[in-house]
């Protein structure tokens, strides 16, 4: 691979072995993907941010790493709680006490504790044909398909070496040949608003490349649909004719073809069930997504039999304060910093509602609590919440 | 019998080779406090040999852990390493090569690894 004069300083250690151990990272995943050289990165957003999936062993390098500084500017994907509702979510003190040591290391090294994984609402938006180095799957797929950024699926270590040594390997989706469609989608029924999580789910664990579909939706349609596709398979680009920005350049001439039922999406969607908490934000929430289930609850009575919890970014809960409000004072909980999958919802409730295909996939595994769940549209969760 | 592979992370050490036949879920299929590999036998000082990782990024800090915990392999030989070993291999300082025949190595055998070179 290609080095540059700076770059291979860097790697003798020049500039501290932190530096030179997180480059050497980025020079070996370039070398197994054949990349020709390494490229600079306009933003990092780093996974291995909750103390319950990383330890004290995580947390251990984390600490390790205080001389170094990041390149480029990077945000943190969600934790396991908000700590303004630690008691509904059933944090430990020793969870809660490592937990912040590790946003410390890495507020240390410069990285903005943002702990969302909607970065591209509020607290690092990529514009198109920019090179990114994302962890977080659902994020990934996002900006290289609605905005047009460039990131590969990147792991833990691998966003954070990026973003202390501010560049990513030249492979994968930074290249024009690996952003063609390599199968077209077609389905013979109508989309409804709860069908876009569904048909991702579907998509995600039966195609393995870049799939082209032709279907109306908004973005909240498509990140949903686009978060399911990226946590039930490895996908992290999709075209959607006359919508995403780079469809037409996407068809060539060799590409598959898969035809879905509306049957076979719909043995993702769980049977109708009495559900004690309904979850939506998983990708957290907009604020369009905000102001629409403030908007149908205002006035509203919450039924006492079940929670309503909604997660959102920060910065987002910020930007619609007057939305929170009004959903706060409706009953509902508005979370920040956390979701559904990653705290500890999935243990304390076993029958939830939620919009969400990617919250469904893991809810359901034994690891995350084996709820039973059921995927409906907004409007349908919300109507079930009031009296 | 020597054979050449790529250094991901560079040392000269010998010992005993502990082999797993399939690729090895990292997080998941090793326990870092003991160095048990689920099916495979214990790493702890052993040279680890074992097709490719799977599974989740995050395995990389279980690498890691293996270190924090005192229970860390000698050395890592892989066929093909991906990123998941990459950067754990990296991090945690274990010296670790790939594109290397596994077939060509037995379990228990004692080999010696310097940087690319597997001796044994």
């Amino acid at each position: 691979m290609y080095l540059t004069k700076e770059e291979e300083k860097m790697l003798d250690g020049e500039m501290g072995i932190a530096k030179a151990h997180m480059l050497s990272i980025l020079v070996k995943i370039g070398e197994i993907f054949g990349a020709s050289r390494l490229i600079p990165i306009v933003s990092a957003q780093i996974s291995g941010v909750s103390y319950r999936t990383i330890g004290d062993a995580g947390l251990h390098f984390l600490q390790s790493l205080k001389n170094a500084y990041v390149a480029a500017p990077a945000t943190l994907n969600p934790i396991a709680f908000d700590s303004d509702n630690i008691k509904d979510m059933q944090v430990d003190d020793e969870m809660y006490r490592k937990q912040m040591e590790i946003i410390k290391a890495y507020i240390n090294m410069g990285i903005k504790p943002t702990m969302t994984c909607t970065p591209y609402y509020y607290d690092n938006i990529p514009k198109f044909g920019e090179h990114l180095a994302w962890a977080e799957s659902s994020a990934v797929i996002y900006a290289n398909s609605i905005i047009g950024a460039r990131t590969n699926r990147e792991g833990s270590v691998s966003a954070l070496a990026s973003a202390i040594t501010g560049r990513t390997p030249e492979y994968g989706f930074h290249l024009n040949e690996n952003r063609m469609a390599t199968h077209i989608i077609s389905i013979d029924f109508k989309m409804k608003e709860e069908y876009y999580p569904l048909l991702g789910l579907y998509i995600g664990a039966h195609v393995d490349g870049v799939p082209y579909l032709r279907i109306h939706g908004d973005k909240t349609d498509l990140k949903l649909m686009g978060a399911a596709m990226a946590a039930s398979g490895s996908i992290a680009l999709y075209h959607i004719e006359g919508i995403t920005p780079e469809y037409k350049y996407a068809l060539r001439d060799k590409v598959d073809k898969i035809e879905i039922s509306e049957k076979e999406i719909k043995k993702y969607q769980g049977d109708k069930i009495d559900v004690d908490l309904v979850a939506i934000g998983c990708p957290h929430v907009s604020y369009d997504e905000m102001e629409k289930i403030a908007k149908y609850l205002k006035g509203k009575k919450k039924k006492s039999s079940i929670e309503l919890w909604i997660f959102a970014a920060d910065s987002t809960i910020e930007q619609s304060k007057k939305w929170v409000e009004i959903i706060r004072n409706f009953g509902g909980k508005v979370m920040k910093d956390t979701c559904v999958v990653v705290s500890n919802a999935g243990k304390i409730y076993h029958r939830i509602g939620t919009n969400s295909g990617k919250a469904a996939l893991y809810l359901r595994k034994k690891r995350f609590g084996g709820a039973t769940v059921e995927v409906r549209s907004l409007y349908e969760l919300l109507r079930s919440v009031v009296q | 019998m020597i054979l050449n592979g790529r250094v991901i992370y560079p040392g000269t050490v010998k010992g005993k080779v502990v082999k797993c036949e399939r690729p090895v879920i990292i997080l998941g299929d090793i326990d870092p406090h003991t160095g048990n590999v689920e099916g495979c036998g214990n790493i702890t000082g052993k040279i680890f040999v074992f097709p490719r990782g799977a599974g989740s990024t995050v395995g990389s800090y279980t690498i890691y852990a293996l270190r924090y915990y005192q229970s860390a392999p000698l050395a890592m030989i892989v066929q093909e390493a991906e990123p998941i070993v990459v950067a754990g291999a990296i991090i945690a300082e274990i010296p670790t090569v790939d594109k290397i025949n596994i077939n060509e190595i037995n379990n228990g055998e004692i080999v010696k690894i310097s940087d690319d070179t597997v001796e044994f």
